[in-house]
C-alpha cells in the first residue's frame, strides 16, 4: 500500500480512539474537553513501560489502558457531581493541569547508552519498539485498526445487553433515571473509566507509532475536536465519531490542495452542519428510521 | 513582604484586564445561557484589525483602538448569527460545537493574513512609572486600572440605569417570563453580544497595547483567562467575574515570582480544577446560575 495512505489511515483510526472516548461522555449527558489528557497518560506511560522498564508490546498496551481508566474514574468520582459547564471546565482543568505538570516531568535512564525518557518540554523521544521489532507501517496499522474494532464490538455488545440504554437514559434526564432505579453517579464514573481507557489505549498506540511525544500535542484544541467529531458525525451511534475524523483528517488534512483554507472550509462545515442537525449527522432520529426500516 | 505587595498590584492590574474578558463570558452566558467559546477569538480579530490599521495609516492608539472594538464586534455579530441565532436554544451542545468551530476559521483566517508569529501592536504613551512608599505602579498598568475602572462604570450604567440593561437582566432571569413581557429576545441577544464584545475588545486592546505585540494565540489566551476567571469567580455573576479576574491575576502573579513560570501554570489549574470541586459555586457563591440545566 502506499505509504501517505498508510499514515492517513493510521491517523485516522488513532483519532478515532479518542473521538470515541468523547463520544461516550457526550451519551452519557456531559461534555468533557479533556479526553486528551488521558491519550497522554497512555502515551506517556505505555512509552515508559515499553522503551525504559523493557515490557513487552501488548503489557504497555494494557498499562496504558489501565492508567488511562483508572485516572479517568479517579477524575470522574469528584467531578460527576458537576454538570454542564462546570464538568465541561473541570476537564478542561484537569487536562491543561496534566500538560502544565508533564512540562516539568522528567524521567530519565540510560537505555543502550543513550539517555531516554520523557524530558519534560523536550518531550520523549526513541519509543522504539515497533521499529526494533521490525514490524512494518502496514502491519502496524492492522494492529491499530484490529484494536479500533475490538473497542467497536465491545460498544455493541454493551448495546446488545442494554448498557448503552441506559446510560443514555442518565444522560438524558438524570432524575428520571435516578427514581427509575439508576445509580446514576456509579454510571457516570464507569463511562468516564470507560472512556478514559480508550483514549488511553489510542495514546498508547499512537506514542508507538509517533516514537515522540510531547506535552505540546495534549492541548485543549485536541481535546476540542475530540468533542467536534462526535458532534458533527451524529450522537446516535458509534459511527457518528469515527464520521467526524474522516471528515477531518481523511478529507481535509489529505487533501494538499485544501491545506492552508482546511480549518476555514472544516469550521464552515460543522457549523453548517450543526445548524441543519444540531445532534450530528447520525443523530439519535436517523438511527430510529433507519432501524425500522431495516426490521420491515 | 514588599515583593508579595509588589506582586499583588501587579496582578491587580493584569487581573483587571482579565475580569473584563470574565465579564464578556459571565454577559453572553447570563443572557444566552450558553457558551460561547468564540469569544477570545473574536477580540483576536478586533486586534488585528487594530494593528492593521495601525501599520497602513499609522492611525496611532485612537485609531486602533476604534478599529479593534469594530472589529471585535463584526466578529462577535458573526458568531452570534451562525452559531446561537441559527441554532435552536436547547441546543445549548450544539452552539458550544458550532462556536469552536468559527474559532477555528476565526483563527485561521488571521494566520492567513499575518502570517508573522508575531504583529506589532501600538504601545501605551510614555506614562511614568508611581512610586508607592516603596511600591512601583507601572505607568501601563495604571493606564489599564484606569480604563478598566471606567468600563466598569459604564457597564454598571448600562446594566442598571438603562432599559437596554433592564431587558438584559430579564432575559437572564428567565427567558420565559421577559418573552411573556413581550421583550424581543432575538435583538436583547444580540446587543449583548455587541456590548460583551465592546467589554472583551477594551481588555484586548489594553493587554496588546501593554505588550506592544500581538500572536495568533491571543485568542486561545483570552478565551482561556476569561473562562478560568469566571468560573472562579462563580459562573453567571457578573460581581463573580470580577472577584475571579483579581484572583488569577494575584495568583499568577504570586506563582510566577515565587514558583517561576512552569509551575505558575500548574497553580492556576489546580487552582482552578479544585474550586470547581470543592466550590462550585465559586467565590461569589452563586447558588443557582442555570448552569446546572440540560448544556
Amino acid at each position: 500500500m502506499d505509504p501517505f495512505l498508510i499514515s492517513v489511515l493510521s491517523n485516522i483510526c488513532l483519532f478515532s480512539f479518542l473521538a470515541l472516548s468523547a463520544w461516550l461522555l457526550l451519551i452519557g449527558g456531559e461534555i468533557s474537553f479533556g479526553q486528551q489528557a488521558y491519550f497522554a497518560f497512555g502515551a506517556y506511560g505505555a512509552g515508559i513501560a515499553s522503551a525504559m522498564w523493557g515490557w513487552p508490546f501488548a503489557l504497555a498496551l494494557a498499562w496504558g489502558t489501565c492508567l488511562g481508566a483508572g485516572i479517568g474514574a479517579i477524575v470522574a468520582w469528584p467531578a460527576a457531581r458537576l454538570s454542564g459547564v462546570h464538568y465541561a471546565i473541570a476537564t478542561l482543568a484537569f487536562a491543561e493541569l496534566t500538560r502544565a505538570c508533564l512540562n516539568v516531568f522528567r524521567y530519565q535512564r540510560d537505555i543502550d547508552g543513550y539517555l531516554t525518557g520523557p524530558d519534560g518540554t523536550n518531550g520523549f523521544r526513541d519509543i522504539r519498539w515497533v521499529y526494533e521489532t521490525g514490524i512494518e507501517a502496514g502491519t502496524y496499522l492492522a494492529i491499530i485498526a484490529g484494536l479500533l474494532l475490538g473497542v467497536l464490538a465491545l460498544i455493541w455488545l454493551a448495546a446488545r445487553l442494554n448498557l448503552m440504554a441506559q446510560l443514555r437514559m442518565v444522560g438524558e434526564d438524570p432524575i428520571l433515571a435516578g427514581m427509575q432505579g439508576v445509580h446514576v453517579l456509579r454510571w457516570k464514573i464507569g463511562a468516564a473509566a470507560a472512556a478514559g481507557g480508550i483514549a488511553g489505549l489510542g495514546g498508547a498506540l499512537y506514542a508507538h507509532l509517533a516514537t515522540y511525544v510531547e506535552p505540546a500535542q495534549f492541548s485543549v484544541m485536541t481535546g476540542v475536536h475530540a468533542v467536534a467529531y462526535g458532534l458533527i458525525g451524529g450522537l446516535g451511534t458509534a459511527i457518528g465519531p469515527l464520521l467526524g475524523v474522516v471528515i477531518d483528517i481523511g478529507l481535509l488534512e489529505s487533501l494538499r490542495a485544501l491545506a492552508s483554507y482546511r480549518m476555514i472550509v472544516f469550521g464552515g462545515l460543522v457549523a453548517l452542519i450543526l445548524i441543519l442537525r444540531p445532534r450530528g449527522f447520525l443523530d439519535e432520529t436517523l438511527i430510529a428510521k433507519v432501524r425500522a426500516w431495516a426490521r420491515r | 513582604m514588599l515583593d508579595l505587595a509588589q506582586n499583588t498590584l501587579d496582578g491587580i492590574a493584569t487581573g483587571s484586564a482579565y475580569a473584563l474578558l470574565a465579564i464578556g463570558f459571565t454577559l453572553i452566558f447570563g443572557v444566552m445561557r450558553r457558551l460561547n467559546i468564540a469569544f477570545g477569538p473574536s477580540i483576536m480579530v478586533g486586534v488585528f484589525l487594530g494593528a492593521w490599521v495601525h501599520s497602513q495609516w499609522s492611525a496611532g492608539l485612537i485609531g486602533a483602538a476604534v478599529a479593534v472594538l469594530v472589529g471585535a464586534v463584526i466578529a462577535s455579530a458573526y458568531v452570534e448569527r451562525l452559531s446561537f441565532a441559527a441554532i435552536r436554544g436547547d441546543a445549548a451542545l450544539a452552539s458550544m460545537a458550532s462556536s469552536f468551530a468559527i474559532w477555528m476559521q476565526l483563527e485561521q483566517a488571521v494566520a492567513l493574513v499575518f502570517p508573522g508569529r508575531t504583529t506589532a501592536f501600538p504601545t501605551l504613551g510614555q506614562v511614568p512609572d508611581l512610586d508607592l512608599a516603596g511600591l512601583v505602579l507601572r505607568g501601563d498598568d495604571l493606564i489599564i486600572l484606569c480604563v478598566a475602572g471606567i468600563v466598569l462604570v459604564l457597564l454598571q450604567r448600562v446594566l442598571f440605569h438603562s432599559h437596554l440593561g433592564l431587558e438584559m437582566r430579564a432575559v437572564a432571569d428567565s427567558p420565559e417570563a421577559a418573552a411573556v413581557a413581550r421583550v424581543n429576545i432575538a435583538r436583547v441577544a444580540v446587543l449583548t453580544f455587541g456590548l460583551a464584545a465592546l467589554v472583551g475588545a477594551v481588555a484586548g486592546f489594553l493587554i496588546a497595547a501593554s505588550d506592544g505585540q500581538i500572536s495568533p494565540k491571543f485568542g486561545l489566551w483570552a478565551t482561556m483567562k476569561g473562562l478560568i476567571a469566571m468560573m472562579i469567580g462563580g459562573l453567571g455573576s457578573l460581581r463573580g467575574a470580577l472577584l475571579g479576574g483579581l484572583v488569577l491575576g494575584i495568583v499568577e502573579a504570586q506563582a510566577q515570582w515565587y514558583l517561576g513560570a512552569a509551575a505558575r501554570e500548574i497553580v492556576v489549574y489546580g487552582l482552578l480544577f479544585l474550586c470547581l470541586v470543592l466550590l462550585p459555586g465559586g467565590l461569589a457563591g452563586v447558588r443557582d446560575s442555570g448552569a446546572a440545566r440540560k448544556l
